[in-house]
C-alpha cells in the first residue's frame, strides 16, 4: 500500500487560510487528493484536521485560498451543494439521526438521488414509489455489505457506538460519493471494531471506487491504510508524503514527540 | 363543608343526572380541542425543523382566514379565493425563509423567538391594511361547508351536533394522518425529520435547510388556513381571534414541543376539560372560567411533567 498510485488530481486546495476571530484554526495550507487514492491527513489535536475537512465539505467558508474540485475552482460552497457534487462525509462525534431506523438513516443518504416531485411523493403512488423501492433496495445492498443486517429496524440512538459508525459510513455510502471525507472514523473503537472498519475502508476505495480523505489518530492505522499522508499542526502543513516518508521526517517526529529544547 | 360538596361530589351528581348534556359537553369540548390541537401542531411543526417557536402562528391563522374572507369581498369566487389564499400562504413561507431566517441563522433563539413577534405585528398590520380592520364573516356557505344540526335522541335526550363541527373534525383528522404519512414515507418527509434531529449531519447528505424551512412554514400556513376557516365559523374572522391561538400554549406545555401525537392529545384535554369545567364548576366561581382554565391545567401539569406528555425528556449531564 505505499507509494502514491500515479492518477489525475482530483481536488486540490490552494494556500487556504481560515481563521475564527483571533484564532488561525488553517495558516496557507495546499494539498492535493489523486483520484482513486486513500490519503490521509494527521497531526497533534487542534492542528486543523476537521477545519480542514470541514472546508472543503462547505461548513467552514476560508478567508483565502482557493479550491479547485471537478475542474472547478471555487472560494466557498455551501454544504448541500457540495454534496450534490458527490462529496459525502462523515463526523467525529457521529451526526446520526438518533430518533431514525438504520434502514431510515441510510436511506436519507439518498435524498439528493430521489428525483420525484413533492406531488407525486404526497400521494405515495406510481412513479414516487417505484423510486422507493429502487432506493430501497440500493440502501439494502450496503446493509449487506456493512453486514448491520440484524440492526436495519433499530433506532440508531440505542446502537453502541461502533456500529454507529458503520451506519453513519453506511449513510455516506448511500450517496454514491466521488469523494468521501472520513473524520476519524475509529475513534473510541477496540481492536476489532478498527480492524472492521478498516476492511471495509479498504473495500469501499476498491469496490465502490471512492476516493477518500481520512483523519485518523492511530498511527499503525494510517500506514496500514493511506496511500500518501499530510501532517499538520498548529494549522500548519509540516509535511506530505508517503507513509513511510512521513514517518522518518524529523519535523514530524518533533511534532509526535516533542523537541528538546 | 358545602364547598368541598359543590366541588367535588354536586358536578359528578349532575353529570350522572342528565347524561345527554354530558355528552354535549364533551363534544362540544372535542371540537375545541381538535382545533386547538390544529394550532398546536403549527408551532410543532416548525419548533421540530427550525427550533423557531413562532409566536405568530395565532396570527398566521388569523391572517388566512381574513386573506380568504377578504378576497371574496373584493369579488373573487369563493374557490379561487381558497387557492389564492393558499398561494399566499406560500409566498409568506418564502418571504420568512428569505427575510427573517436565513439572515438570522446561528442567532440564539430568543433572538428568533423576538423576531416572529415582529412577524406577528407585521401580519396584523398588513391585514388591517389591505382587508380593513372590522370584523368579517366567514363564508362557510360558499365553500360548501354544512350549515344546520344532527340532532340524535339518545341517553333520554336530544344530542345536537353542528354539522360544520363535524366538518371540522373530519378534516382536522385528514390533515393529521396526512401529515403523518407525509412524514413517515416521504423523502421530503425524512428530510424533515433528518433536520429535526441534527442540522449538521443534515446539511452533509445534501439536504438543503432553506428548502426544508420553507416547507414546514408553508405546511403551518396550510394548517394555519384550515383552522382559521373553522374558527371563523364559529366566531368570527377578527383578530381578536388571536386570543384563541394563545389556548396552544398550554396545548403544548402538556403535549411537547416537539411531539405531534402530544399536540393532538394536549388538544383534546385542554378542550374538553375547559369545557366540562365551565359547565359543572364554572357556576361556583360566578362562571366564564374557560378563559383562565386552560393555563391553570397547564400549570398543575407543569409541576409533575415539565417535558409535557410527549415531550423529549432533557437530561443533562453535570
Amino acid at each position: 500500500m505505499s507509494g502514491a498510485r500515479p492518477g489525475e488530481i482530483f481536488l486540490s486546495v490552494e494556500g487556504v487560510s481560515l481563521s475564527f476571530g483571533g484564532v488561525k484554526a488553517i495558516r496557507d495550507v495546499s494539498f492535493d487528493i489523486a483520484k482513486g487514492e486513500i490519503r490521509a491527513i494527521i497531526g497533534p489535536n487542534g492542528a486543523g484536521k476537521t477545519s480542514m475537512l470541514n472546508v472543503i465539505n462547505g461548513f467552514y467558508h476560508p478567508q483565502r485560498g482557493r479550491i479547485a474540485f471537478r475542474g472547478q475552482t471555487r472560494h466557498a460552497m455551501k454544504p448541500h451543494e457540495a454534496a450534490a457534487h458527490g462529496i459525502a462525509r462523515t463526523f467525529q462525534n457521529v451526526a446520526l439521526f438518533k430518533g431514525m431506523s438504520t434502514l431510515d438513516n441510510i436511506m436519507a443518504g439518498r435524498t439528493l438521488r430521489m428525483r420525484r416531485g413533492l406531488f407525486w411523493q404526497a400521494l405515495r403512488h406510481g412513479p414516487a414509489l417505484s423510486e422507493e423501492i429502487e432506493h430501497r433496495r440500493f440502501c439494502e445492498g450496503i446493509v449487506d455489505f456493512l453486514e448491520i443486517e440484524a440492526i436495519r429496524k433499530t433506532p440508531v440512538g440505542s446502537l453502541p457506538y461502533g456500529l454507529q459508525k458503520r451506519v453513519e459510513l453506511g449513510r455516506a455510502l448511500a450517496m454514491e460519493p466521488d469523494l468521501l471525507l472520513l473524520d476519524e472514523p475509529m475513534a473510541g473503537m477496540n481492536l476489532e471494531e478498527k480492524e472492521d472498519m478498516c476492511r471495509f475502508i479498504l473495500d469501499v476505495n476498491h469496490q465502490f471506487g471512492a476516493t477518500i480523505a481520512l483523519i485518523e489518530h492511530d498511527m499503525g492505522v494510517v500506514m496500514d491504510l493511506a496511500d500518501r499522508v499530510v501532517v499538520m499542526e498548529y494549522g500548519r502543513k509540516i509535511a506530505d508524503g508517503t507513509p513511510d516518508a512521513v514517518k522518518r521526517d524529523q519535523t514530524v517526529i518533533d511534532a509526535y514527540l516533542g523537541v528538546a529544547h | 363543608m358545602s364547598l368541598l360538596y359543590q366541588l367535588f361530589v354536586d358536578p359528578f351528581v349532575q353529570m350522572a343526572g342528565a347524561p345527554d348534556l354530558l355528552v354535549q359537553t364533551i363534544w362540544e369540548g372535542f371540537v375545541g380541542g381538535v382545533l386547538y390541537a390544529l394550532i398546536a401542531l403549527g408551532f410543532v411543526l416548525i419548533f421540530k425543523a427550525s427550533g423557531v417557536f413562532n409566536f405568530a402562528q395565532g396570527i398566521m391563522m388569523v391572517f388566512a382566514a381574513l386573506t380568504l374572507v377578504g378576497l371574496h369581498e373584493k369579488g373573487v369566487p369563493a374557490y379561487l379565493a381558497l387557492i389564492a389564499t393558499i398561494g399566499v400562504m406560500y409566498v409568506l413561507a418564502l418571504g420568512v425563509e428569505r427575510l427573517v431566517l436565513r439572515p438570522l441563522v446561528n442567532q440564539p433563539d430568543i433572538i428568533l423567538f423576538m423576531a416572529t413577534f415582529g412577524l406577528t405585528y407585521f401580519l396584523i398590520g398588513l391585514g388591517e391594511l389591505v382587508f380593513g380592520g372590522n370584523p368579517k364573516t366567514m363564508i362557510t356557505g360558499e365553500l360548501y361547508l354544512p350549515s344546520g344540526s344532527l340532532d340524535l335522541k339518545m341517553l333520554g335526550g336530544t344530542v345536537s351536533l353542528q354539522k360544520i363541527d363535524i366538518a371540522a373534525a373530519i378534516i382536522a383528522l385528514a390533515m393529521v394522518a396526512g401529515l403523518g404519512l407525509f412524514f413517515q414515507k416521504t423523502r421530503i418527509g425524512r428530510a424533515l425529520r433528518a433536520v429535526a434531529d441534527d442540522h449538521q449531519a443534515a446539511l452533509s447528505v445534501g439536504i438543503s435547510l432553506n428548502q426544508i424551512w420553507v416547507v414546514v412554514w408553508f405546511a403551518a400556513g396550510i394548517v394555519a388556513l384550515a383552522t382559521g376557516i373553522f374558527w371563523g365559523a364559529r366566531s368570527d374572522v377578527s383578530f381578536a381571534l388571536q386570543i384563541v391561538a394563545l389556548k396552544a400554549l398550554p396545548v403544548l406545555i402538556l403535549g411537547g414541543l416537539t411531539s405531534i401525537p402530544g399536540a393532538i392529545v394536549g388538544g383534546l384535554i385542554i378542550g374538553i376539560g375547559e369545557k366540562l369545567g365551565e359547565f359543572y364548576w364554572g357556576p361556583i366561581f360566578g362562571g366564564g372560567i374557560d378563559s383562565w382554565l386552560a393555563y391553570f391545567i397547564a400549570l398543575a401539569f407543569l409541576l409533575f411533567r415539565p417535558q409535557g406528555l410527549f415531550g423529549e425528556r432533557i437530561i443533562e449531564r453535570i
